[in-house]
């Protein structure tokens, strides 16, 4: 089983509070009625099964509800970062940047993301 | 290649079997063939072997990155089965299904297919208005599928708990009497000796690791760790890597790979006379003729190419077994793994032309194509050697994404291997 790290609730959990939502970073097109069969069936079936580095979108469904972002690698199913939904494609972080990111963590409270969200 | 019989026998025992001869060469690749099949699991060895025997194409290649049958082919629960709900499924498995009756004969090499019945159980009144549209639609289409009370679902299978105090009680199930199991390796096997008794090189620990192009697009051959092979044409039959060699040709396919589990328990005597399905609680079980209850558990949900997957998706699957079947309770599990399946949006294969001249493709077959193994091999051999689909496989194209054209198992057969 894997282990979880949450952007939001800034937390390890066990997958079972988790649930996959496929590849990251799709844009839905902005006027689905005008686009071919081809784009369609591109935008909606297509999608990379990586080998190796993959970028996913999952959901902490029995934790916080939220929607975020994981770089993980497919053959060993390590997790190499998970960050917040809406964010662009993130590089991989080296091992010095990973613990100076562990350091600068608040947690995030109800207020301070609804502050946000006005 | 000697034949196998009694008389084989017997002459061996006289002469302590220092006679048998080895079951498939091993040659050193050829630099060009008329066709490479990339993956030497069951569809593509017996792509091959139809190609040899039924359309008379001998100058092949399979090429296989580890063992050939080391791939789902050696790692499924064997379940075989027809009742698909859909006629473009229905055609192929119920087409593979025939085949496999006379598996064993065709190939000299006892597949051991066993047409001990398939039992799917109800659980609820859903269950059962489905099922028995199912039947239905089957029994329209010439395939054999009845519904059992809960007290015949027990007389057919004894170990079975109908109690009304059950977790999961059964208000009924279906049967389908042809269905039944066979030896996963011995298909993979089989069919590479026949393959290969007709000229067919089967490569192994061989990755493919490019497909190289003309200037028409059209396919040249394939790179490998032991370097380039030419070929006129290509068939891809991957399984759970099957994204991953198509776009070496630049072709996207709608797949998503994730571990399937399977699990046995200790050799136990004959208990479990047929195979027992539970979409519902998700279980299903047999007994192979080694007496280990075979066990297939769920796939995980993300993506992965790790050949292992959680502890908590095979526990869901003995808690089911465990009600179903409460006299399994203090059985021993023994071995586990698990595979790569190679799953479509709407959980049917894909089977047909691509985009690349050349280039043709035999995947997506999931958690559910151990059963389709002779159909899907004589299909693709046909699809290759005339470059264009069998009326049997016809629906399976690549271009129904495009075209909407889906076939939607998902919804149809659940979990259903
Ligand atoms: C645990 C489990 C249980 C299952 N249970 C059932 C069941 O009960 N009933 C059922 O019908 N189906 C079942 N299935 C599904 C079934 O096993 C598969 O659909 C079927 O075996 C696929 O056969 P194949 O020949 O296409 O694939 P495989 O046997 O996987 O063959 C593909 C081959 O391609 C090779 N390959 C991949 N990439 C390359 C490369 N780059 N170069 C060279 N070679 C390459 C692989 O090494 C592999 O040997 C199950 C699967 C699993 C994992
Ligand atoms: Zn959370």
């Amino acid at each position: 089983m894997l282990l979880i790290h949450c952007p939001y609730c800034e937390e390890d959990r066990s997958e079972l509070e988790f649930r996959w939502a496929g590849e990251a970073h799709i844009a839905r097109p902005e006027n689905i009625a005008a686009i071919t069969d081809e784009e369609f069936a591109e935008y909606f079936f297509l999608r990379n099964n990586e080998k190796g580095l993959t970028y996913e979108r999952w959901r902490h469904i029995h934790g916080c509800g939220r929607f975020f972002n994981a770089a993980r690698d497919t053959v060993s199913d390590r997790f190499l970062m998970t960050y917040k939904a809406g964010l662009p494609k993130q590089p991989i972080p080296t091992a010095e940047e990973t613990a100076a990111i562990a350091e600068e963590k608040t947690v995030e409270t109800w207020e301070a993301t609804e502050g946000d969200a006005r | 290649m000697r034949k196998y019989s009694i008389f084989a026998i017997a002459r061996e025992a006289m002469r302590a079997h220092k006679g048998w001869e080895a079951q498939w060469n091993s040659p050193e690749p050829r630099s060009s063939y008329d066709v490479i099949i990339i993956g030497a699991g069951g569809h593509g060895l017996g792509a091959a072997y139809y190609l040899a025997k039924e359309h008379g194409i001998t100058n092949v290649a399979v090429i296989e990155k580890g063992w050939l049958g080391g791939g789902n082919t050696g790692r499924n629960t064997t379940i075989i089965r027809s009742n698909y709900l859909y006629e473009e499924s229905m055609d192929i498995y119920e087409h593979s299904l025939k085949l496999w009756e006379g598996l064993s004969q065709e190939l000299n090499y006892n597949v051991m297919y066993s047409p001990r019945g398939v039992m799917m159980l109800s659980h609820n009144v859903h269950d059962q208005q489905s099922f028995k549209r199912h039947i239905n639609a089957h029994r329209l289409y010439g395939i054999d599928n009845e519904w059992l009370t809960p007290e015949q679902a027990k007389a057919y299978c004894p170990p079975l708990d109908i109690s009304k105090t059950a977790r999961y009680p059964i208000n009924g199930a279906t049967l389908q009497r042809r269905g039944g199991t066979a030896r996963h390796d011995a298909v993979a096997w089989g069919y590479a000796r026949a393959a290969s008794d007709r000229g067919v090189h089967v490569i192994q620990n061989s990755e493919v690791t490019g497909i190289r192009r003309g200037p028409n697009g059209e396919v040249q051959g394939v790179e490998t760790t032991r370097g380039f092979i030419g070929a006129k044409k290509i068939g891809v039959s991957a399984a759970g890597h099957s994204s991953v060699v198509m776009e070496m040709a630049g072709v996207r396919v709608p797949l998503h790979s994730t571990p399937l589990q399977a699990l046995v328990s200790e050799p136990l005597k004959p208990i479990f006379p047929c195979v027992v399905m539970s979409n519902t609680v998700h279980a299903y079980i047999s007994q192979s003729d080694k007496g280990e209850l075979v066990i297939g558990a769920g796939t995980d949900q993300y993506n992965s190419y790790s050949q292992t997957g959680g502890l908590q998706i095979i526990t869901h699957t003995l808690d089911a077994i465990c009600e179903l079947f409460p006299i399994f309770r203090r059985v021993k599990m023994m071995r586990q793994w698990g595979g790569i399946t190679d799953n479509t949006p709407d959980r049917s294969p894909i089977q047909g032309v691509t985009p690349v001249p050349g280039l043709f493709v035999n995947c997506g077959w999931g958690t559910g194509g151990f059963k389709a193994t002779p159909g899907s091999a004589n299909l693709f051999a046909h699809l290759i050697a005339r470059g264009e689909p069998h009326r049997l496989a016809s629906g399976l194209t690549l271009d129904r994404f495009r075209t909407g054209r889906l076939i939607d198992e998902a919804a149809a057969a659940a979990v259903a291997h």
